[in-house]
């Protein structure tokens, strides 16, 4: 439990100190990114519907699984896309 | 495996966070997320192994045609629900884990009705917000009769509802937990005015983060840890630096809720406006020698932007020199209209912001108001008792004349009316800004 805390307590640095300085026209997209990223959720409902055992288990897994991937692929095609906007 | 995706990403949020490698970054971020999928599903699945993919294929050929045809002005509310999604993923990965395995240790717990309860949130929350910014609901500022003492109540309610939960393990507690984070998630984004709605946005997106990093102890999984912490903090920041570029207080805009709306709105009987044919503003514009446009998201919605462009184009062939003022918040988010108008093909060079545009306003000829109304309004700086009080806006009103092209006399996003329209250096003129831009263009080449 210690050695999560300690992730956690260094990656809430690395992430305050990785956007500290964003040019605003940069905010929307590194918003959407980062919704992407929090998609990684995906993981988590693999991994639980994976080793579900009951079909309570089973059903709530698949509808987080499926809701984790729109998360993902939806959030990085639509940063993709506002990008695509800022190559000259 | 996990340690790559880690990497990835906090190197995806590196390259999101300058101009140059944005892209990469995006990348990357994407590389990273199919590296760490692949590798829960080889290594961690055990059986149901087809219905995982079947789930995924499902999330994917819904997940896509939605992102590939929403349009660029429509972005924002497609990120919120988005976003939303993902904390409601959160939250039913922490319930079916709950349900796997209901004897664990009191951190356990704690972690499992975290991330059930901020999950929910962000879920109700992110809705609402779409649904304001869709306009399906209405934009301004929702005040429930007792909305302030419902909301003290849900959040007590649910922070007792953790406490026991933790207390004793019972499944349906979590469950009634799951349904107060949704009330709670509502209730807190109903008062939010619409000029705001993004900053909630942003906000929910730090939430679901949390929501993640805490699904991940639930589950002893670093990389959930690492990628949700990542998220929840860059969210944090990027929602100050949001916040203060609407020179507002995050707390004001949560809790202040545009208080005094109605009562600015109201109270004034019709007021004489100034309004201008095409000819009168192709004269004005083709004669300037200096001319600052402040787009809006009305430009957006008319999809203008071409249109603008050629005027502005135009323009400069007659020598009159031009630039753009982009509001930080122009558009429905933070950059928005600076995505929108590199889209139309707009150079760079041309987007000023506020800090260029407003020390040499008073040398402008003409300020070209196309769509926006907020962020020119001067009672954000003049009158205090404004909803909008303290938003820095440009100050068009001390340019030399004003052109204010609008569709109607309706007021903006915020709700509010704007002092700028009775000003009598402002002329109006009225029509679909496409329309009137494609009139004005064809007038300055008679000229």
């Amino acid at each position: 439990m210690i050695d999560l805390l300690t992730i956690f307590v260094l990656a809430v640095f690395v992430g305050f100190e990785v956007v500290s300085k964003v040019s605003t026209i940069l905010h929307t997209p590194l918003m959407s990114g980062a919704n992407a990223i929090h998609g990684v959720i995906l993981v988590g409902a693999i991994l639980i519907t994976g080793s579900a055992e009951s079909t309570l288990e089973l059903v709530l897994g698949l509808i987080a699984v499926f809701l984790a991937t729109v998360n993902v692929v939806g959030g990085f095609v639509v940063t993709d896309r506002m990008l695509e906007m800022f190559k000259r | 495996m996990y340690l790559v995706a880690s990497v990835c990403f906090v190197l995806a949020l590196k390259g999101l966070s300058s101009p140059k490698y944005a892209r990469y970054g995006n990348f990357i971020g994407a590389f990273g997320m199919l590296v760490a999928v692949v590798t829960a599903y080889v290594h961690g699945v055990v059986h149901n192994g087809l219905w995982i993919l079947v789930a995924v294929a499902l999330g994917v050929a819904v997940g896509i045609p939605a992102a590939r045809s929403v349009k660029m002005t429509a972005i924002p509310q497609m990120v919120a629900l988005f976003n939303g999604v993902g904390g409601a993923a959160a939250a039913l990965v922490a319930l079916a884990e709950f349900f796997a395995v209901p004897d664990t240790t009191v951190l356990f717990r704690l972690a499992t009705v975290l991330t059930v309860l901020i999950g929910s949130v962000s879920f109700s929350g992110s809705v609402v917000t779409f649904l304001k910014l869709q306009e399906l609901m209405t934009t301004r500022p929702v005040l429930l009769p007792a909305g302030q003492q419902l909301a003290i109540a849900a959040a007590a309610s649910s922070v007792a509802l953790c406490a026991v939960t933790m207390a004793v393990p019972n499944g349906l507690l979590l469950w009634l937990l799951a349904v107060v984070g949704l009330a709670l998630g509502v209730l807190f984004v109903l008062p939010v005015g619409g000029a705001d709605v993004p900053i909630a946005i942003s906000l929910l997106n730090a939430f679901t983060g949390l929501a993640v990093a805490a699904s991940g102890y639930v589950l002893a999984n670093t990389l959930l840890i690492v990628a949700g912490t990542l998220v929840g903090a860059s969210g944090t920041i990027l929602t100050r630096l949001m916040a203060q570029a609407m020179g507002r207080s995050l707390a004001n805009i949560l809790f202040g809720a545009f208080k005094a709306t109605t009562a600015v709105a109201q109270g004034e009987e019709q007021r004489t406006v100034k309004s201008g044919t095409v000819e009168d503003v192709a004269i004005l514009l083709g004669y300037a020698n200096n001319v600052v446009v402040v787009p809006g998201y009305g430009l957006a919605v008319a999809q203008a932007q071409h249109a603008v462009r050629e005027l502005v184009a135009q323009l400069e062939r007659r020598g009159v020199s031009v630039a753009y003022g982009i509001h930080p918040v122009a558009g429905r988010m933070p950059g928005h209209m600076n995505v929108l108008l590199a889209e139309a093909d707009v150079p760079y060079e041309q987007l000023k912001e506020l800090d260029d545009v407003n020390p040499g306003i008073t040398s402008v000829d003409v300020a070209v108001v196309v769509g926006a109304n907020d962020v020119v309004n001067p009672g954000a700086r003049d009158e205090p008792s404004s909803p909008i009080y303290g938003m820095p806006i440009f100050d068009v009103d001390r340019a030399k004349s004003v052109v204010f092209m609008k569709r109607s006399m309706r007021p903006g996003f915020a709700g509010v009316d704007n002092e700028l329209l009775y000003n009598p250096k402002t002329t109006l003129l009225f029509g679909d800004a496409k329309d009137s831009l494609t009139k004005l263009l064809a007038a300055v080449k008679q000229l």
